[in-house]
């Protein structure tokens, strides 16, 4: 085959050279056309020298054979496939054709070109940090990006992902040099411009959603101006705090916030526990003291019903029951104690009584004697709960 | 024969070089100007196909699309005489080709070199007339319009279209950025000291207010309580008096006995009795 023979360079070779031809060059394409056909005549004139007066009629039907395999290789290198997601951007003398979407497509090589854009998938870029490692899970921060001024003459830490794609296949390629740094540097302008109108407190609180929807609308606002095409999905602040050197600071601040909460509620415990303590004691009190008034009552009643019931028998027999109540007293009262009987009339008027070797002596006894079971009721049990409240006391 | 076939292809070869020659595009991101002999015939060129003459016409191509100059960081000092790092950028495109083309030589670098200069000195005229708060919050825009627009003035005489100027950075210079950080610090310290002590504050406020309401609930009822005893001894009293009244006399004799019996309940009590009381009438 011609294109195989020697004396050319691969060009010669339509399906070489590919689908992948950027921009046509006019000039190049001619002069591959020129090589084309300088290989041409070289072929035919090594076949003249060689064969002799048949070789000319070989030529002549080589050379038309040539001329039609020419053009149909011409005409197969026009076919592109444009994949989902991409569009082809035709060209023709350079000057924009068409746009073409996904799917078999042809076009008449050296008049037209084709450029693909790939549209559907989703660039960042981001601002302040850079994302490294194998899955771009670490991330180094750039601190020239990172800082920067707020409204307030703070400074602050902000870190930001910008998501993006290309909305126009021809503005990305033919309106602005390098469109892709052309993001970065709108989107740091913006997000500057941005945190510059808004207070510190703002910005690394509550306001980052506000700040980087703000960002998003500004920044898309610079590239249509500059026609970039491309269109921002969705703008992130990965972070937005104080600056290192006074994080320890700022963190400080925050647990003073907790410190300051944390005192207030240690108060209100303390309220809470003393509070109901108190009620509760306040609730005993009143309750001792009632049940005080009921037993003083109640033995009252009792004291005086016993009283009663007897001095009604008195009135029946005033000086026999007087006479027994005395002598009973009298009697158990003598049984119960030491007694000693002196007849002083008449007897001598010098009369030893070592009472405190008596009492000495009887103390053990009466130690170990039962106490009196008549013993006053009244006496007893009025001390009684007045020692209990003692003992309770003792227990709080 | 083969004479005349090798001549065909000669004179081909011949029209496809001098055809070659003879036509130009012009591409979509391009600008293009036509010289004859050196002196520039046409420049509105829009992208496509077209002819010149070989040798006598040639053809320049610019770069039509927008470009950015990106400058080196500048130090300005704002009307305070605080230094501040500024960082710039201008978007520009080729507007009208001659100019640009007899103004720069069609370098880029020598248009960037021009156009920094406009800015840099429009920068520092904006800078000297503002505060860094006017420049960092309130004016940017403004001075980014202004900016824009002067710029742009001087910018035509290159044949340049100035799309846009904006600034990318303020940043403050070092030792004052420094001192920013010493004043947040201090502001910090004056916040958390001031939490800490309202903390303790209402903390204090919350334990007295509830120590008092438990000396009062403790006080109130302890008022209480002894009402209530008051009660029962006041109703006490009443019934003993009520009662022991029908008969004072046995009452004194009742309650007189009851009290010696409990007087020497004790065996350590010693008595010392005359044989001639009443208990003792028969003991002679």
């Amino acid at each position: 085959m011609a294109w195989n023979e020697p004396g050319g360079s691969g060009n010669k070779d339509p399906w070489g050279g590919g689908r992948d031809q950027g921009p046509p060059d006019l000039d190049e394409v001619v002069k591959k056309m020129q090589d084309k056909f300088g290989s041409l005549f070289g072929g035919k004139k090594g076949g003249a020298g060689g064969g002799g007066g048949g070789a000319g009629k070989a030529g002549s039907f080589g050379f038309g054979l040539i001329i039609i395999v020419a053009i149909v290789a011409w005409a197969l290198s026009g076919i592109y496939i444009i994949e989902e997601g991409k569009r082809g951007v035709v060209l023709q003398f350079g000057a924009y054709k068409e746009t073409t979407l996904p799917g078999p497509h042809w076009y008449p090589r050296f008049i037209q070109s084709v450029e693909e854009v790939d549209i559907s998938t989703i660039r960042d870029a981001t601002i302040g940090y850079r994302s490294g490692g194998a899955n771009r899970t670490s991330t180094a921060p750039v601190e020239r990006e990172s800082l920067m001024l707020t409204q307030d003459e703070n400074i602050v830490d902000v870190q930001l992902a910008v998501q993006y794609k290309v909305k126009n296949a021809s503005d990305y390629l033919f309106k602005i040099k390098d469109p892709d740094t052309t993001l970065r540097q709108s989107t740091e302008s913006a997000v500057r411009e941005i945190i510059g109108k808004n207070k510190m407190e703002f910005v690394i609180t509550e306001g980052r959603t506000e700040i980087a929807r703000r960002v998003h609308d500004l920044t898309q606002e610079i590239l249509d101006r500059y026609e970039t095409g491309l269109e921002i999905t969705s703008v992130n602040m990965q972070d937005a705090q104080p600056p290192e050197p006074v994080q320890a600071a700022f963190d400080d601040a925050v647990k003073a916030r907790e410190d300051n909460v944390r005192l207030k509620n240690e108060a209100e415990a303390y309220a809470n526990d003393i509070i109901p303590k108190a009620q509760g004691q306040a609730a005993r009190n009143i309750a001792e003291a009632n049940g005080y008034k009921e037993q003083v009552i109640a033995e009252a009643q009792g004291e005086t019903a016993r009283f009663l019931n007897l001095l009604a028998e008195y009135k029946k027999a005033p000086e026999v029951t007087r006479k027994r109540l005395y002598l009973e007293t009298v009697e158990s009262v003598m049984v119960n104690s030491s007694k000693i009987m002196v007849d002083v009339k008449g007897g001598n008027n010098l009369l030893y009584l070592p009472l405190d070797r008596l009492v000495e002596q009887r103390i053990p006894i009466t130690i170990q004697a039962p106490l009196a079971s008549e013993s006053a009721p009244v006496t007893n049990q009025t001390v009684e709960p007045r020692r209990r409240e003692v003992i309770r006391r003792g227990e709080r | 024969m083969g004479q005349a076939k090798m001549l065909g292809g000669i004179i081909i070869l011949a029209l496809l070089i001098v055809g070659s020659f003879s036509i130009f595009t012009v591409h979509e991101r391009e600008k293009a100007i036509l010289f004859r002999l050196g002196e520039i015939v046409k420049t509105d060129f829009s992208p496509g196909l077209y002819f010149k003459m070989p040798f006598v016409n040639n053809v320049r191509l610019f770069d039509a699309r927008i470009q950015t100059l990106d400058a080196e960081p500048e130090r300005y000092l704002t009307s305070e005489k605080k230094n501040v790092i500024v960082d710039a950028f201008v978007k520009w495109r080729i507007g009208d080709v001659e100019r640009y083309f007899t103004s720069t030589g069609g370098d880029p670098n020598t248009a960037n070199s021009r156009l920094s200069q406009i800015i840099k000195d429009g920068l520092r005229g904006e800078f000297g007339k503002r505060t860094i708060q006017e420049v960092v919050s309130g004016e940017r825009k403004e001075i980014m319009d202004i900016l824009t627009s002067q710029a742009n003035e001087q910018a035509k005489t290159f044949g340049i279209d100035l799309v846009d100027v904006r600034i990318k950075r303020i940043d403050l210079a070092k030792e004052i950025s420094d001192s920013v950080y010493r004043r947040m610090e201090a502001e910090r310290l004056r916040v958390a000291k001031d939490l800490r002590a309202r903390g303790a504050e209402t903390a204090e406020i919350i334990r007295a207010e509830a120590d008092r309401k438990r000396t009062v609930i403790l006080a109130e009822a302890y008022r209480d309580a002894q009402t209530i005893r008051g009660e029962g001894d006041g109703a006490a009293a009443k019934i003993y008096a009520d009662a022991y009244n029908q008969d004072k006399e046995f009452y004194g004799l009742y309650r007189s006995l009851s009290a010696y019996k409990n007087t020497f309940a004790d065996k350590g009590d010693v008595l010392v009795v005359e044989p001639d009381s009443e208990f003792f009438k028969y003991f002679k």
